[in-house]
C-alpha cells in the first residue's frame, strides 16, 4: 500500500510505533486483502502511547497545515460498504502548520482509553480499532497512515453459572434429557454434559453437537441475520436404546470463537448456540438449540 | 443376489484397507518427522475407515486388525512424544478435538494407555474416563470392537495386586469395576444386535453374533486373570455383577455363552464356594437356553476338581455341593417347561457322574439322582428320542463303570425304575451293558434278592416286552444277547447250597417266561448251574435229620426235570435229550437209580417220538450209548431194559453203515472195564457179529445198487473192536475169530468189485502195524497177539 501511495509521488514515510511495542502481545488479524498481520493487543482503559515518525523522501520537503493522530473505533457494515460508523474518536494535534525538511518524531498518548467493544471480524460486520495519522495539506490532499490494533476485554468468572438441563421429545417417538454443565463458557472451556435417552422409537444413526454463531446486524426491517456452524462434533455413533446415557466432552479451544456480544452500539449482536442434532436412518434431523454465553477469561499467561 | 453381496463386501473391504493404508502412510511420514499435528490428522482419517457399516463382523475384524497394528505404532510415538516433553495431559486433550467420535475414541484409548503408563494420573481415573467415553459408540459392531480395543490396551495396566499400577488410590477394586463396566456395556451392545435389522435375517445375525462373542468373553477372561480377585471379592462383587448382567440381558445366545465362560474362566474352588449364587441364576435364564450343557460343564469341572486331589473333598461336603446341584437342577427343569427329555436326562446324568466322583461312598445320593430323574420322566411315557435314550444308557452305565460292581448298582432302588422309560431296544442295550459289566468284572451275584433285582434290570433280554415285533430282531444280535444271558446265569453263585437253590429257583422263574426262542439258550445254562450244585452236594452226606426244607439232589433233579420239560414247547428234542442224559449221569453219580432211570426214559421217549431226522438219530444214539455205558447205578433189570432198547434203536437206523457203527458201539454196553459184574462177553460178541452182518449187508447193497462194493472201512472198524475186546480179555473173542475177520477183509479187498479206498487201506495198514507192535512188546500181551497171523 505504501508502494501504491508512493506511485502518486509520496513525499514522506510515516511510521507509528508503540512505546511498549516490544513487550506487548501481538495477535494476528486478517486484512481486507487476505493477508494476516500481527498487531498489538490492548484492552479497555489502557494507555495507548507511542511515537510517530515522519521522514520526507530524500531532498523533498513536506509543507502542511498541521499533523494529527486520531484513535478511532469503527463499526463497518458490509452491506453498507464504506460507511463507517465511529463510536470512538479521540484526536491529538501533533504539529502546527509548517514545513518538515527532515525526519521528525512526535510522541503521543491516549490515556485510559475507553474501548468497551472488542475487535470483531464477522460475516456482515467488522469492528476495528485504528490509529490514524493525518498530515493535512491544502492543495495536494492529506497524507494519511493507519495502524490497526486489537482490543480484547476480559470478564471475571461469572458469579452465577447454572447448568442447562432440559427434557425434550416428540411424543411417543423420542424423548431425551440433556444437560450441559454450564450456561456460560469461556473461550478455552470444556463443555461437559450428557444426553439421557428416555424413549427411543426411531432408529437413530448418529448424534452431533454443533456450535452455531448467530450474528445479527442492523435493526428493525434492515436486520440481517447470519448463522454459521463453527463446530460439528459427533457425540454418538449408532442407535441407542432406552436408558442409555451418552457423555459430552467438547473442548472449545480448537474453534475460533469470540465472546458473546449483545447489542454492540445498537449495531450488531453475536450470540452462540449449542445445537444438539439427532439424525435417524432416513436422514431426518431432530434438533434442539440452546443459547450459551461465551466470555473471555483473563488468561494467566498474558 | 447373495453372491453379489459377498462380492460387494470384498470390494468394500478392499476399499477400506486401501484407505487405511494410504492414511497410515501419511501418518508414518508424520511420525518420522515428529509432526504431531499431522500424525493426529492422518491417524484420525485412517481410523475413519472403521466407521463403515457395510462389512460383516468377520470382514470388519480384518480391517480392525490392520488399524490395531497401526495404533501400536502411534502409541509408541505418543510415548516418545511425552519423553520429548509434550505433556501427556495435553495430548489427552488434543486427541479429543477430533470431530468424528469413532476415531476420537480410538485415539483416546491409545493416548489413555500412555497416560496410565506415565502415572501422571491414577490409573483408575483414566480407565474410568475411557470406559465412560466409549458409551458414545452405540453401534453394536463398532462399539464391540472399540471396547475390545480398550480391553486389549488396558489389560496390562489394571491396578491389580502386585501390578505397578496398584497404589494408594488404585486398588484391585478399581480394576474390577473397570472390567465389569466394559463387560456390561459390551454385552448390551452384543445383545442389541439381535434386535436390529429385519427379522428374515435372524439366522445371519445369530451367526454374526456368534462370531463376535469372544470379544465379550474376553472381559471375563481378563477378570479371570486378575490376581487380586480373591474369593471374597469374587463372591461379593464379581460374580453377582456378572450374573446380574447375564440374567437381565434376557438373551439366549449371550446367556448360554457367558454362563459357559464364567464356568471356564474362574477357578473351580471359587465355583464350589459360590455354587448357590451361580446355580440360583440358572432357573432365571431364558427357557430356550441350553442350560443342560452349561450345568453339565460345571459338574464336569467340579468332578474333575474333586478327582484332582482328595484334599478338596471336604470342601464339597462343607458347601453341600450335591444337594445344591440337585436342587438347582430340579428348579431349572421346572423353570424350563419345554426342556426336552434329553435335557433332563443329560442333567441327571451329569449330576450322577458328579456324585459318583465326589461322593463315591454315598450310594443314597446316586439313588436320589435316579429317583429325581424318574420323577421328571414320569408321565412322559417311553422315551422315543434316540439321543435321549443314549443319555439314559450313559446315565445308567455311570454307576456300573464307577463301582465296577453290579451288586452296588443293585442297591439303587430307582435304577430299574429309570429303565422303565426306555424303549425295548434300548432296554436290551442297557441289559447287555449290565451283563457285560458283570462279565468284565467277574462279579459274583450271590443272594436271591440281588438275583431277583438283576433279572428285573435285564428283563429286556429275558422275555418279550410288549410291542416288540419279531421281525425287527436281527438273528445274530439275538443269539449274542441270549448267549450273554446264558453267561450271566453262570455268574450267579453262592457256596451255600440253600442259597444257591433259591437263586436257581429265581433264575428258573425268570427264564421260563422267555418263550420258545430264548429257552434253548437259557435252559442249558440253568441246567448246568443246577448240575454244578448237584455235584457240590453229591459229596456230602444226606441230611441226617431229614429236614424237609433242606436242599437235596433229589429236589434239584425234580426241578431239573420240570425245567427240561419246558423245552418241549420249543421244541428242541435234541437239546433236551442231551440235557436229560447229563442229568442222568449226575443222578448216577448221586446213586439215585430211579431218578437216573426216569431221565433215561425221558431221553428215550424223546428219541422215539421227537427225533426223526436220521442224522440227528445217529448222534442221539451215540450219545445214549455213551452215557448209558458209564451208568453204574442201574440194577440188572433196569440196565437190561435200557441196553436192550439202545441196541434195538441202533439196529433200526436208516443207513446200514450207521446201523453197523451204532451196533458195534453197543457192544461196549456189555463190557465195562472196571466193573466185574458188567462183563458179558457173549453179548459183546453177539453185537460185533451183528455188526459184521450189517457190514456185509451194506457191501452187498452197495454192490447191488452201484455195481461196486463200498470200502472195507466198516470191517476194519469192527476189527478194531475185536482187537479191543481181545486185549481186554473177553473170552469170546478168540484168535480164530480175529483171524477169520482178517481173512474176510483180505478177500474183500482183493475182490474186483471193491472200489479202491486209500483211507481204508491206510486204516487197515495201521491196524496191522498195531498188531505187530503188540506182538513185539512181548509179555502177556505179546504172547496173546503172537497167535494172530498177520
Amino acid at each position: 500500500m505504501n508502494y501504491l501511495i508512493g506511485a502518486f509521488k509520496p513525499s514522506c514515510n510515516i511510521s507509528i510505533t508503540f512505546s511498549d511495542g516490544k513487550s506487548r502481545k501481538q495477535v494476528p488479524i486478517k486484512k481486507e486483502n487476505g493477508h494476516t498481520v500481527m498487531v498489538p493487543l490492548f484492552q479497555s482503559q489502557e494507555n495507548i502511547a507511542g511515537k510517530i515518525s515522519i521522514e520526507p523522501i530524500q531532498g523533498k520537503k513536506v509543507d502542511h497545515n498541521g499533523v494529527k493522530v486520531e484513535l478511532l473505533g469503527q463499526i463497518e457494515m458490509y452491506f453498507d460498504r464504506g460507511n463507517f460508523y465511529d463510536f470512538t474518536s479521540l484526536v491529538r494535534e501533533l504539529d502546527v502548520p509548517g514545513d518538515i525538511y527532515e525526519k521528525k518524531s512526535y510522541p503521543f498518548e491516549f490515556s485510559t482509553v475507553e474501548m468497551p467493544y472488542e475487535t470483531y471480524n464477522g460475516a456482515n460486520v467488522r469492528l476495528r480499532y485504528v490509529l490514524k495519522v493525518t498530515i493535512s495539506r491544502g492543495y495536494a490532499g492529506s497524507i494519511v497512515e493507519y495502524q490497526d490494533f486489537v482490543v480484547r476485554n476480559y470478564s471475571p468468572l461469572p458469579s452465577i453459572n447454572n447448568s442447562i438441563k432440559m427434557e425434550v421429545g416428540i411424543e411417543d417417538c423420542l424423548h431425551i434429557e440433556f444437560e450441559y454443565n454450564k450456561s456460560k463458557y469461556h473461550l478455552k472451556d470444556v463443555i461437559i454434559g450428557k444426553i439421557y435417552f428416555l424413549l427411543v422409537r426411531i432408529k437413530l444413526k448418529n448424534m452431533d453437537l454443533e456450535i452455531r454463531r448467530r450474528e445479527s446486524t442492523g435493526s428493525g426491517a434492515n436486520t440481517h441475520v447470519e448463522t454459521e456452524t463453527l463446530a460439528k462434533f459427533e457425540l454418538m455413533d449408532g442407535a441407542p436404546v432406552r436408558g442409555e446415557s451418552i457423555p459430552i466432552r467438547l473442548f472449545l479451544s480448537p474453534y475460533e470463537l469470540t465472546p458473546t456480544y449483545r447489542n454492540i452500539n445498537n449495531k450488531f449482536s453475536v450470540k452462540y448456540y449449542l445445537n444438539l442434532v439427532l439424525v435417524d436412518e432416513e436422514d431426518r434431523r431432530y434438533f434442539k438449540q440452546q443459547e450459551i454465553t461465551i466470555y473471555r477469561l483473563q488468561e494467566e499467561t498474558s | 443376489m447373495i453372491s453379489d453381496g459377498v462380492e460387494d463386501e470384498e470390494k468394500w473391504l478392499a476399499a477400506g484397507i486401501a484407505g487405511l493404508q494410504q492414511n497410515a502412510f501419511y501418518m508414518h511420514r508424520a511420525l518420522d518427522s515428529n509432526n504431531l499435528r499431522d500424525a493426529l490428522k492422518y491417524s484420525a482419517q485412517m481410523l475413519s475407515e472403521l466407521r463403515t457399516s457395510r462389512l460383516s463382523p468377520h470382514k470388519y475384524y480384518e480391517l480392525y486388525m490392520r488399524a490395531f497394528d497401526e495404533l501400536r505404532k502411534l502409541e509408541m510415538f505418543f510415548k516418545e512424544e511425552t519423553r520429548r516433553g509434550c505433556s501427556i495431559i495435553d495430548l489427552y486433550e488434543l486427541v479429543q478435538h477430533a470431530g468424528n467420535i469413532l476415531p476420537r475414541l480410538y485415539l483416546l484409548c491409545t493416548v489413555g494407555s500412555v497416560y496410565i503408563k506415565s502415572k501422571e494420573a491414577p490409573a483408575k481415573d483414566v480407565l474410568k474416563d475411557l470406559v465412560e467415553m466409549c458409551r458414545g459408540i452405540q453401534h453394536p459392531v463398532r462399539g464391540l470392537f472399540l471396547r475390545s480395543y480398550l480391553a486389549q490396551v488396558s489389560r496390562d495396566k489394571l491396578p491389580d495386586i502386585g501390578s505397578e499400577y496398584e497404589g494408594d488410590a488404585d486398588t484391585v477394586m478399581d480394576a474390577v469395576e473397570f472390567v465389569l463396566q466394559n463387560f456390561t456395556e459390551m454385552n448390551k451392545l452384543w445383545v442389541r444386535m439381535q434386535h436390529q435389522g429385519p427379522a428374515r435375517e435372524k439366522e445371519k445375525r445369530e451367526k454374526e453374533r456368534n462370531e463376535l462373542r469372544d470379544l465379550v468373553g474376553k472381559n471375563l477372561h481378563v477378570l479371570g486373570q486378575v490376581e487380586g480377585i480373591d474369593l471374597d471379592l469374587y463372591k461379593d462383587t464379581v460374580l453377582p455383577r456378572v450374573l446380574e448382567q447375564v440374567v437381565n440381558c434376557k438373551d439366549e445366545i449371550a446367556q448360554f455363552y457367558l454362563m459357559d465362560c464364567i464356568i471356564q474362566v474362574f477357578p473351580d474352588e471359587y465355583h464350589l464356594q459360590t455354587l448357590d449364587v451361580l446355580l440360583s441364576a440358572c432357573p432365571q435364564l431364558q427357557p430356550s437356553v441350553d442350560i443342560k450343557t452349561v450345568l453339565s460343564q460345571l459338574m464336569e469341572r467340579l468332578s474333575n476338581y474333586a478327582a484332582s486331589s482328595a484334599e478338596v473333598l471336604p470342601e464339597f461336603l462343607q458347601v453341600e455341593a450335591f444337594s445344591k446341584l440337585s436342587n438347582a437342577i430340579g428348579k431349572v427343569i421346572e423353570a424350563q417347561v419345554d426342556m426336552p427329555t434329553i435335557g433332563v436326562v443329560t442333567l441327571y446324568s451329569s449330576l450322577l457322574t458328579f456324585t459318583l466322583h465326589v461322593h463315591p461312598d454315598r450310594l443314597d445320593y446316586a439313588d436320589q439322582v435316579l429317583g429325581a430323574c424318574v420323577k421328571k420322566l414320569s408321565g412322559k411315557g417311553k422315551i422315543v428320542d434316540s439321543k435321549a435314550t443314549k443319555q439314559i444308557v450313559a446315565l445308567l452305565s455311570a454307576p456300573l463303570e464307577k463301582y465296577n460292581d453290579i451288586v452296588t448298582a443293585l442297591k439303587l432302588s430307582n435304577y430299574p425304575r429309570v429303565l422303565e422309560y426306555l424303549d425295548n431296544e434300548t432296554n436290551k442295550v442297557m441289559a447287555t451293558v449290565i451283563i457285560q459289566s458283570v462279565m468284565k468284572n467277574k462279579t459274583c451275584i450271590s443272594t436271591d434278592d440281588k438275583v431277583e433285582a438283576l433279572f428285573e434290570l435285564v428283563k429286556g433280554l429275558i422275555k418279550d416286552l410288549d410291542g416288540t415285533l419279531d421281525d425287527e430282531i436281527d438273528e445274530d444280535d439275538f443269539k449274542e444277547e441270549q448267549n450273554s444271558v446264558a453267561r450271566l446265569i453262570q455268574m450267579l453263585y453262592n457256596d451255600d447250597p440253600e442259597e444257591m437253590f433259591k437263586i436257581i429257583g429265581i433264575v428258573r422263574k425268570h427264564i421260563l417266561t422267555g418263550g420258545p426262542k430264548r429257552l434253548p439258550f437259557t435252559v442249558p445254562a440253568l441246567v448246568f448251574s443246577c448240575l454244578k450244585l448237584v455235584r457240590q452236594l453229591q459229596g456230602q452226606e444226606e441230611n441226617p435229620f431229614g429236614d424237609e426244607t433242606s436242599t437235596t439232589p433229589k429236589k434239584i433233579f425234580q426241578l431239573l426235570n420240570q425245567t427240561i420239560e419246558a423245552l418241549l414247547i420249543v421244541p428242541a428234542p435234541e437239546l433236551s435229550l442231551r440235557l436229560y442224559l447229563q442229568c442222568a449221569e449226575a443222578a448216577n453219580d448221586c446213586d439215585l437209580e430211579p431218578v437216573a432211570y426216569e431221565f433215561f426214559t425221558q431221553a428215550y421217549i424223546l428219541y422215539e417220538e421227537e427225533i426223526s431226522d436220521s442224522k440227528a438219530q445217529v448222534t442221539a444214539i451215540h450219545l445214549i450209548i455213551g452215557t448209558l455205558q458209564r451208568m453204574h447205578v442201574f440194577g440188572i433189570e433196569n440196565r437190561d431194559t435200557l441196553t436192550h432198547k439202545a441196541t434195538g434203536y441202533s439196529a433200526k437206523l436208516l443207513k446200514k453203515p450207521d446201523q453197523c457203527r451204532a451196533v458195534y458201539a453197543c457192544s461196549h454196553l456189555f463190557w465195562v472195564d472196571d466193573q466185574e459184574n458188567m462183563k458179558d462177553g457173549e453179548r459183546v460178541l453177539l453185537c460185533l457179529k451183528r455188526a459184521l452182518r450189517i457190514a456185509n449187508a451194506a457191501q452187498q447193497m452197495a454192490n447191488a445198487a452201484r455195481g461196486s462194493t463200498g470200502s472195507v472201512t466198516l470191517f476194519v472198524e469192527i476189527l478194531n473192536k475185536y482187537l479191543y475186546f481181545f486185549e481186554k480179555g473177553n473170552p469170546q473173542i478168540t484168535v480164530s475169530t480175529i483171524q477169520g475177520l482178517l481173512e474176510l477183509i483180505t478177500t474183500e479187498m482183493q475182490s474186483d468189485s471193491t472200489s479202491p479206498d486209500p483211507s481204508a487201506d491206510a486204516f487197515l495198514a495201521s491196524t496191522m502195524r498195531y498188531i505187530q507192535f503188540q506182538k513185539q512188546k512181548g509179555g502177556a500181551v505179546g504172547e496173546k497177539y503172537e497167535a494172530i497171523k498177520a
